[in-house]
């Protein structure tokens, strides 16, 4: 059984860490890093079976790779409190010699990284052949992937979607944040994305549909689902419907804030709205 | 001069899938991948004898590229097989970040490069390929010469830990090269000696350039040839004894001009030994269909041209 009081900490905690990382250096992405805290918190402390030490071949653990990278802020919190590498070195985010680069890099051997990200639309088909590996190497752990719902857009991932499906990659979840935002707009307004749910089925998948997906528990219990239903011949996508900006009232709702840093007064309102939990690094 | 002998016709690619096939027998972590042309890459067989190894990605290139990547990670050696068009120009992005700029191990294999894919025309030609993949930091680039140096090299490259690019054709050209070459990454080879001229080529231009040293032989003029398989990294060393030694250069290959092997000797001689050099290339053109035979004719890559060069070349030191 989670202990949600701690993992309820720990989100508080990842919010400040996004919002000190953007605001420190001016740049960044707040809006999609808040929406997927709940999501990263779970996942790496919850969710995924995985060694404590980072290994870049990850056998015999299960594995996550980042696709729509520019939500680096929330991916690093997550892998420095998960113990990856020191929490002070948020400090160095998107700072000259860093390793904590805009997107994200295997370039400055940062553990916990296993792939470059940013450009968008590669993370399904890195996923997928990571997890072709796995079946190789006969280890029955599973591929976690994070994509973004206007990622969608870029074609290359109708090629691994479809390739996953018909090739039965069942050791593979893909969660799609669905927060309907993208830079210029709506993703209803920028490029309609339709049934994003029937889109998946048709192309062969096991989908599924988390309506709360701000919510520890309710994330926690469809992602234990999700991984239920791996080894089943489809690849699973579960639709994560989250809020951009979510916990700091005025970034929500709003692309606004998709790849805006707060000011000091804006920082210090959203730091308000989130009190220091574990301690800022 | 040495002599060297075309031990019958045969086509670079048959290199890269006998390589390929001795690769899976004796390598286990070889992988490959292939985007709806197992046939023209010469894939069958390690299909055949390795299906659990084999993965047919579809007319998908971009994910054969991304899938690649990911395949490394767990210790896969993953080599991808298309048509170099779309091994390079189509997926620059996809091999940019998840390939090179990851540092994965992913040997992208491309067949049919230059002009040699003839008749189907310029859309299925490349002419700009070796200068999209030196530019990448980390990336090796390889062009092979005949049958047997490209299966050597397809096999030498397994044992290397990196993003390599290998470029090969498709027609029949001479095969020449030992069979039992030790294949050594980024080493050239010296084919020729000579004192009046160097000639550095690459891939099918190998051959021609040696056609091209017995001609100028019998006229007098004695030719350094060098054969450059690895364009990137660069063989400096030799370049430069051999061009102190001669004091001029003709590059020949089955490329742009502009980004192929000639630039590279250019900024090579330009920073260190600054001497006359032509380039035996195409001149910043789109290829057309004809045979191959009638478009190395059109676009000047060929003995008669090298030959061409080298006179130009020796009355500009």
């Amino acid at each position: 059984m989670a202990d949600y009081k701690a993992l309820e900490d720990l989100v508080v905690q990842v919010r400040r860490d996004i919002l000190r990382q953007v605001h420190k250096v001016n740049s960044g992405h707040p809006g999609g890093s808040l929406g997927c805290a709940e999501f990263f918190v779970a996942l790496y402390n919850e969710l995924m079976e995985r060694n404590d030490t980072f290994e870049m071949d990850g056998i015999g653990e299960d594995l996550f790779f980042l696709s729509n990278g520019h939500i680096s802020p929330v991916f690093y919190s997550v892998l420095a409190r998960a113990g990856y590498f020191p929490v002070e070195e948020l400090n160095t985010f998107r700072l000259l010699n860093s390793r904590l680069q805009g997107h994200p890099t295997t370039h400055e051997g940062l553990p916990g990284v296993r792939i470059a990200s940013g450009s968008l639309g590669q993370g399904i088909s890195v996923s997928i052949g990571a997890a072709l590996t796995k079946k190789l190497n006969n280890d029955n752990h599973l591929i976690y992937t994070l994509c973004g719902d206007g990622e969608l857009q870029e074609g290359q991932n109708w090629e691994a979607i479809m390739y996953a499906a018909g090739n039965g990659v069942d050791n593979l979840i893909l969660t799609v944040d669905l927060n309907g935002q993208q830079i210029d707009g709506s993703t209803d307004n920028v490029l309609p994305m339709g049934n994003v749910k029937a889109k998946f089925e048709a192309f062969g998948w096991d989908v599924m549909e988390i309506k709360k997906g701000n919510d520890l528990s309710a994330i926690i219990s469809g992602m234990k689902k999700a991984k239920d239903k791996s080894g089943n011949g489809k690849p699973i996508c579960v639709l994560l419907h989250t809020v951009m900006g979510n916990g700091v009232d005025f970034m929500m709702h709003t692309h606004d804030w998709h790849g805006k840093a707060p000011n000091d007064e804006q920082l210090e309102n959203a730091l308000s709205q989130n009190p220091v939990t574990l301690g800022d690094y | 001069m040495k002599k060297y002998t075309d031990t019958g016709k045969k086509d670079t690619r048959s290199g890269f899938g006998d390589g390929l096939t001795e690769l899976g027998k004796k390598n286990k972590n070889v992988v490959a991948l292939c985007a709806d042309l197992t046939g023209s890459l010469k894939m069958d067989d390690f299909k055949a004898n390795h299906p659990e190894r084999f993965y047919q990605v579809g007319i998908a290139e971009a994910n054969m590229i991304g899938m690649a990547a990911g395949m490394t990670i767990g210790g896969k050696i993953p080599f991808t097989g298309t048509f170099a068009n779309f091994s390079t120009g189509r997926v620059y992005d996809q091999i940019r970040q998840s390939v090179a700029y990851s540092g994965k191990n992913v040997k992208i294999c491309a067949s049919h490069a230059g002009l040699t894919l003839g008749e189907d025309g310029a859309t299925h030609q490349i002419l700009e390929d070796i200068g999209l993949m030196k530019m990448l930091p980390g990336m090796t680039v390889i062009n092979t010469c005949d049958y047997n140096q490209t299966k050597a090299a397809t096999i030498a490259i397994a044992d290397y830990n990196g993003p390599v690019y290998l470029r090969f054709g498709r027609p029949k050209v001479a095969n020449f090269t030992p069979a039992d070459q030790n294949f050594q990454i980024g080493k050239a080879v010296q084919l020729q000696e000579g004192t009046d001229v160097t000639i550095v080529a690459t891939g099918h231009l190998v051959w021609e350039a040696l056609q091209a040293a017995e001609t100028l032989n019998e006229n007098g003029i004695t030719a350094d040839v060098i054969n450059i398989h690895t364009i990137k990294p660069l063989d400096d060393a030799a370049v430069l004894k051999s061009v102190k030694k001669t004091g001029c250069v003709v590059t020949a290959e089955e490329h742009n001009f502009l980004g192929g092997l000639g630039e590279s000797i250019a900024r090579l001689l330009a920073t260190q030994h600054p001497a006359p050099q032509e380039f035996i290339a195409t001149n910043d053109t789109f290829g057309e269909s004809g045979t191959p035979e009638q478009l190395m004719d059109k676009y000047g890559l060929n003995a008669a041209a090298i030959v061409g060069a080298v006179k130009k070349v020796i009355a500009r030191k």
